[in-house]
């Protein structure tokens, strides 16, 4: 359907974040929820082939484009946005609220972007948005990791603009569909997408700035940056064989870290990162099952992931630390949230009832149909680290392990409501994923619920327990340390300004010699310019007329004795 | 902050309970695996608990690397302050 009075989505948050500063506190929060309640209302009313376009010099731009795909991500966006919101009601912070709805709303208009200039400017919108959610900790640190997260994002979006002007000299066209690496132009935006998605090498952005930002800030960005670049990855390069590989790196490297990492927010950050991983698999193999299961497990995902990152965050909120070294026993003091983060952690295990069970079976029985043996190996055992690091690290060490003394109050009742609603969906969708399978892009034909399924799962998650208490029993698990692990961004944070300070330091010097030389040269130039100009120069010199005659007498006499001899 | 309510799981005797609990579970997760039939896509699949051993041998090896890593890659907690 095409009519005149469809719009973008997202722009509903975005337009709507502006009555924010002027409205009273108690106003605000209801309008604050209010806001994506619209949205997801509105995105429920739109039908495949719903679309707006305009004319923009010249071109035709597609701000709304709806299909399938679109929608999954609209639904479970809005959904992020409300949920996010909640989250952080109890505060007051203009900033904070205005930052959220703008990055939630390009977010959202980002995916229903039917051609490539619409998806660059919410692109780069999510960028410039979102990077006061870390700023808005208020400290040092926060800002300084803000602006590594703030150059690198607005780098993504200049490398797709980069690709955006090529492939629309190749193409002529500026629509927003298949892609592929063939070309220079898809190489680019295929690198502007991976930027995003935290790519291995391109990844450290997202485990450098998400821990920084604010309790609730984190939960807002863990929805929608990484997620919006698996979208783009999906609509552009589904079945792109090297997804594949790169995914498989993905959901593998991370899980090392999260084991040795002591800020609980980080693990998280890692451990989304491994996430990110099964869904570029995904988008890799690229048959129906495969993007189906990308899609179920990016909705599931943005479920459980804010989930425990709220659970994180209300211990941060209440306690003032997130590390694994200062905290223990908090279930006696903040038994909700202890629960709730239980629930978290079992659904991104994938328990049976829980929905990671229900998405992340599709890929893995994708890969497995498709005969990538390896890749399929490799995410069984990514499956077993994702039950170490956010199965049980999250929840042990924070709720239970050794007590830490420590008795706060259960966090305040907007966060507790926000983790109920959150940990209901995640139990709903694992028990019925029907309602799930429903809205995904393709049909599905698949039944995650078979006794060899639940079984085999229940069997690698519970060995991965009896593991994990052999470890502590043994006292070989690794003692959780105040510390810092060397990651690929110490090359940016520490080699490159290093190199530079002393290519610096060179080319000062350098800069230095030349310009003593230079000098050198010029006072020379000067001096003997002086000597023969100056006063007392023989050029300068002032002489009289009588001794000019006797000059030119002499040179006559000269001329007369050569005339004579020759 | 601390308070002297004793919790169920601060008993020594009901942790004990629990990883019984667990032992248990998972053997009665192996003695399942005669009672339905494998439907799989590799042989490895059809090795007996093959994902109960998988999961427990990769989930130490994690660790255990993990646990090296730290030898490498482990700095101060304030190393990038300066």
């Amino acid at each position: 359907m095409m009519n005149e009075y469809l719009f973008s989505p997202g722009l509903i948050l975005i337009v709507g974040a502006v009555l924010v500063p002027i409205l009273p506190l108690v106003l605000r929060r209801a309008y604050l929820l209010l806001l994506p309640v619209l949205a997801f209302w509105y995105i429920l009313g739109l039908e495949p082939g719903d679309v707006q376009t305009i004319a923009f010099m010249g071109y035709h731009l597609e701000p709304l484009r709806v299909d399938k795909l679109a929608l999954v991500w609209g639904y479970v966006f809005s959904l992020a946005a409300f949920l996010g919101v909640l989250f952080a009601l109890h505060q007051d912070d203009p900033v904070q609220e205005i930052s959220a709805l703008v990055y939630a709303g390009s977010g959202i208009s980002a995916v229903f972007a039917g051609d490539l200039i619409s998806l660059f400017v919410f692109w780069e919108l999510t960028a410039v948005s979102s990077v006061f959610l870390i700023w808005a900790s208020r400290n040092e640190q926060a800002y300084r990791a803000g602006m590594r997260y703030l150059i690198i994002q607005i780098g993504s979006g200049v490398i797709l603009l980069a690709g955006i002007l090529f492939w629309f000299s190749d193409t002529g066209s500026l629509a927003f569909n298949a892609i592929g690496i063939e070309t220079l132009a898809g190489k680019l935006i295929f690198l502007a997408f991976g930027i995003k998605c935290a790519f291995p090498l391109l990844h450290n952005w997202l485990q450098d700035s998400y821990p920084q930002a604010t309790p609730t800030g984190t939960v807002i960005l863990s929805a929608f940056t990484t997620k919006l670049a698996v979208y783009a990855l999906a609509r552009g390069y589904a079945g792109t064989e090297v997804l594949i590989y790169i995914g498989a790196v993905m959901t593998a490297f991370p899980i090392l870290f999260a084991v040795i990492e002591n800020n609980l927010r980080k693990v998280l950050a890692y451990s989304l990162n491994n996430q990110l991983g099964f869904m570029v698999v995904g988008i890799g193999i690229g048959t129906p099952l495969a993007l189906d299961g990308t899609a179920a497990h990016a909705f599931s995902h943005i479920l459980y992931k804010a989930l425990l990152f709220m659970s994180m965050g209300a211990v941060l909120h209440r306690t003032g630390t997130a590390k694994a070294s200062e905290l223990g026993g908090l279930y006696k003091s903040m038994p909700f949230t202890a629960t709730f983060c239980t629930i978290g952690a079992m659904s991104i295990s994938a328990f049976p009832l829980f929905s990671g069970f229900i998405s992340k079976s599709m890929i893995l029985t994708a890969a497995a149909g498709d005969g990538h043996w390896v890749i399929w190996g490799v995410l069984v055992m990514a499956s077993a680290g994702v039950m170490e690091h956010s199965g049980i690290k999250i929840p042990y060490f924070t709720f239970f392990a050794h007590d830490s003394g420590k008795r706060p109050k259960e966090a305040p009742l907007n966060m507790l409501l926000a983790m109920g609603i959150t940990a209901f969906l995640c139990i709903f969708i694992g028990v019925f994923p029907e309602y799930l399978y429903a809205i995904l892009p393709y049909p599905v034909d698949f039944v995650p619920y078979t006794t060899e399924h639940v079984i085999t799962q229940l069997q690698l998650l519970m060995f991965s327990i009896l593991a994990f208490i052999v470890l502590i029993k043994t006292k070989l698990y690794p003692d959780e340390i105040p510390s810092t692990n060397l990651d690929f961004d110490w090359l940016y944070r520490r080699l490159l300004p290093k190199f530079i300070r002393n290519a610096g330091t060179k080319i000062s010097i350098a800069d230095q010699h030349i310009r003593e030389m230079f000098l050198l040269m010029v006072s020379r130039i000067m001096a003997t310019t002086k000597r023969l100009n100056g006063m007392d120069g023989i050029v300068a010199k002032t002489s009289s007329i009588g001794s000019m005659a006797s000059y030119a007498v002499g040179l006559l006499a000269i001329f007369l004795v050569l005339y004579f001899i020759t | 902050m601390s308070d002297d309510k004793e919790y169920w799981l601060d008993k020594p005797n009901n942790n004990r309970k629990l990883i019984i609990g667990v032992v248990i579970i998972c053997a009665g997760l192996l003695i399942a695996e005669f009672f339905y039939e494998k439907h799989a896509h590799f042989a490895v699949e059809h090795w007996f608990g093959f994902y109960g051993f998988y999961g427990f041998i990769v989930f130490i090896g994690i660790v255990l690397i993990g646990k090296e890593l730290r030898k490498v890659l482990m700095r101060k907690e304030d190393y990038y302050d300066e």
